[in-house]
């Protein structure tokens, strides 16, 4: 603060604000591009863990099926880490997303079986998944229960739902799996068609989130929902809108799933599912606390836990040694993250 | 400068642009307003004084549709209006800036500055027309003096009289009819002040909007408004034009009409 006396009044040149000729301000500038791409952090770690296990495991890691196992494995999170990260941006969270990956795919198997045409039966099965949504949205906002109850209690109730609406009974065959023609190989036949849509889920999030009306009003309710609402941005409907949206994309990326392995276990719980992106939008650079979230770096996170996972495995270390290393990739993520929103507060323009 | 003699001083002929009549409002046993009676006449400043406690941020707030009176009536060009929302009233042309700070820490200037009025192509996508936007507030604020280091900044960087500038600009721009200022000066450096003082001079005298500011320094006050409504215990106490009074009259006003309030509590007392 005692080089007050520098007051740049003119600015239109691009340097950095808070550029100062201190330690602090040098080392701002160093971080500055983490500061503002928090993908950045966990990308360089994902890349570094890929050339680690390539070394250590050889071509066991980097041959197709290894890679093809751990994309089969992020995929799914990560497309419901990307609809989440609409939540956490907003200082919500959605508990479902996860259930409701698995419920959605039901849905459309009962309506098939009871004779719905599998194109139709899919759409309601999104519409259904949508109504899902929207009841958190509306409950959080209109009843004010907080977003963590409601979708817990979503949580238990489908999964609930799937046990009563399947008799406990495996799902086999799900219609398109393993079929040829082109709708079959789209929906997730194809080996690659899951990441593909999940790639282009993160694409179009990101637009969303970054470029729409629609995302600017998402950052500004999560950020200062007083401000927001004073602003003129309608934050309930803003609100509801975001838990459809995700309830929407978490049961695309089910139906997806289903198709690609082709049978639906009752006994999977969506908790396992959620918890996972959750981390996934930590380790991306989400923080909890509102007004800030990148969908690429949620799609990274999911990716590092994948790489994780499977360089793990693969180098014969014990699959248990995974979730400790997940946990500590976590903490470590989030404790970043507050330190750079720190950072930036502290870095007054001037 | 111009070729007028004196601005006229706002008459009342015409309806008023916005009147209160008998505005009460409680919070549980707390009668916050007691019967607030004002007018506002178009293209006028009207100043809002009076102790914390009063109720001036109360009186703000239902008038830009953040609470709802219990009781009385709001008349805009004479129709009476009932707002449910902060929308409901900005459809009305009513424009606030709040005490506390309405940016959005994590969005960048210019998207501060079009917050709920967002300029976006048609279609069901609303894509952010964000080169423009960032064109237009670059302008707006060059044309306002408002200086920030870059319209890119994140307004968590700004200090807190360059956000106060910017959510005054914010309102400014959008204020179609009445613009409520709760405190603008707060958090300023007296350059900041100045520049927002003229802001509002400077819309105020365009006549296009009527404008009610609240503040607790005199000599801001009597550089901005035209007349001035000091508010006592959820009541308007004294209602004064500037140009017929000075500060030391002022003073005495509304000294004698707090000895007054003393006297009245102390006889109920008694």
């Amino acid at each position: 603060m005692e080089s007050g006396a520098t007051k740049s009044a003119v600015a239109p040149a691009p340097t950095p604000p808070g550029q100062q000729r201190d330690a602090r301000g040098r080392a701002y500038r160093v971080l500055r591009p983490f500061l503002y791409q928090r993908e950045l952090t966990p990308l360089l770690i994902t890349i570094g863990l890929f050339v680690y296990f390539t070394i250590k495991a050889g071509s066991n890691f980097t041959d197709t099926l290894s890679l093809n196992s751990a994309a089969g494995y992020a995929g799914p999170v990560a497309a419901i880490a990307v609809g989440e990260v609409m939540l956490l941006v907003l200082g919500e969270i959605d508990l479902s997303a996860g259930q409701v990956f698995l419920f959605c795919p039901w849905v459309m198997y009962w309506l098939h079986n009871a004779g719905v045409p599998l194109f139709f039966a899919i759409v309601l099965a999104l519409v259904a998944v949508c109504v899902v949504g929207a009841m958190n949205g509306l409950i959080t906002v209109l009843l004010e229960v907080p977003s963590f109850v409601t979708t817990l209690a979503t949580n238990f109730i489908l999964y609930g739902a799937v046990l009563v609406g399947s008799n406990q009974l495996q799902a086999s065959p799900i219609p398109l799996t393993g079929g040829n023609s082109f709708a079959a190989q789209a929906m997730g036949a194809w080996k690659w068609s899951e990441i593909l849509w999940v790639l282009g889920i993160t694409i179009v999030m990101t637009v969303v989130l970054t470029r729409t009306r629609f995302g600017v009003r998402t950052i500004a309710t999560g950020g200062n929902i007083v401000g927001a609402a004073e602003a003129g941005v309608p934050i309930r409907r803003v609100k509801v809108w975001a838990f459809t949206l995700c309830s929407f994309l978490a049961g695309l990326i089910g139906i997806v799933d289903a198709i690609k392995y082709g049978t639906l276990d009752p006994g999977n719980f969506g908790v396992d599912y959620i918890l996972y992106a959750i981390g996934a939008c930590v380790i991306g650079g989400t923080a909890l606390t509102g007004g800030r979230g990148t969908m690429i770096g949620a799609f990274i996170g999911a990716i590092l836990i994948g790489v994780l996972e499977d360089g793990l495995t693969l180098t014969g270390v014990s699959t248990n040694d995974f979730f400790i290393w997940v946990g500590v990739v976590i903490i470590f993520a989030m404790a970043l993250n507050v330190q750079f929103d720190r950072l930036i507060a502290r870095s007054r323009a001037r | 400068m111009s070729a007028e003699p004196v601005p006229t001083p706002p008459v009342a002929d015409g309806a008023p642009a916005l009147e209160v009549r008998g505005l009460r409002k409680s919070f549980g046993a707390l009668a916050v307003l007691q019967g607030i009676d004002l007018v506002l006449h178009p293209g006028e400043v009207l100043g809002l004084v009076g102790d914390n406690g009063a109720g001036k941020s109360t009186l703000v707030k239902i008038i830009s549709g953040l609470f709802k009176q219990d009781d009385g009536d709001l008349l805009i060009d004479g129709e009476p209006v009932s707002f449910r929302s902060v929308e409901g009233a900005r459809d009305h042309g009513i424009e606030t800036v709040y005490q506390d700070l309405a940016l959005i820490p994590q969005l960048p200037v210019f998207q501060n500055l079009f917050l709920g009025h967002e300029l976006t192509t048609l279609g069901p996508l609303r894509l952010l027309r964000k080169g423009e936007m960032r064109r237009l507030s670059r302008q707006y604020l060059n044309d306002i003096h408002v200086a920030v280091p870059s319209v890119d900044a994140e307004a968590a960087q700004l200090s807190g009289g360059q956000r106060q500038a910017i959510a005054v600009a914010r309102a400014l721009r959008a204020a179609r009819k009445i613009l409520l200022l709760d405190e603008p000066l707060a958090a300023m450096g007296a350059r900041e002040s100045r520049l927002i003082i003229d802001l509002v001079k400077d819309l105020a005298s365009s006549g296009r909007v009527s404008i009610i500011v609240i503040d607790h320094n005199y000599a801001h006050l009597f550089e901005l408004c035209d007349r001035l409504n000091v508010m006592q215990g959820g009541r308007i106490t004294v209602n004064q034009r500037i140009d017929e009074t000075s500060l030391e009259q002022l003073t005495e006003l509304m000294v004698s009409s707090y000895l007054r309030q003393v006297e009245e509590v102390r006889n109920a007392g008694a």
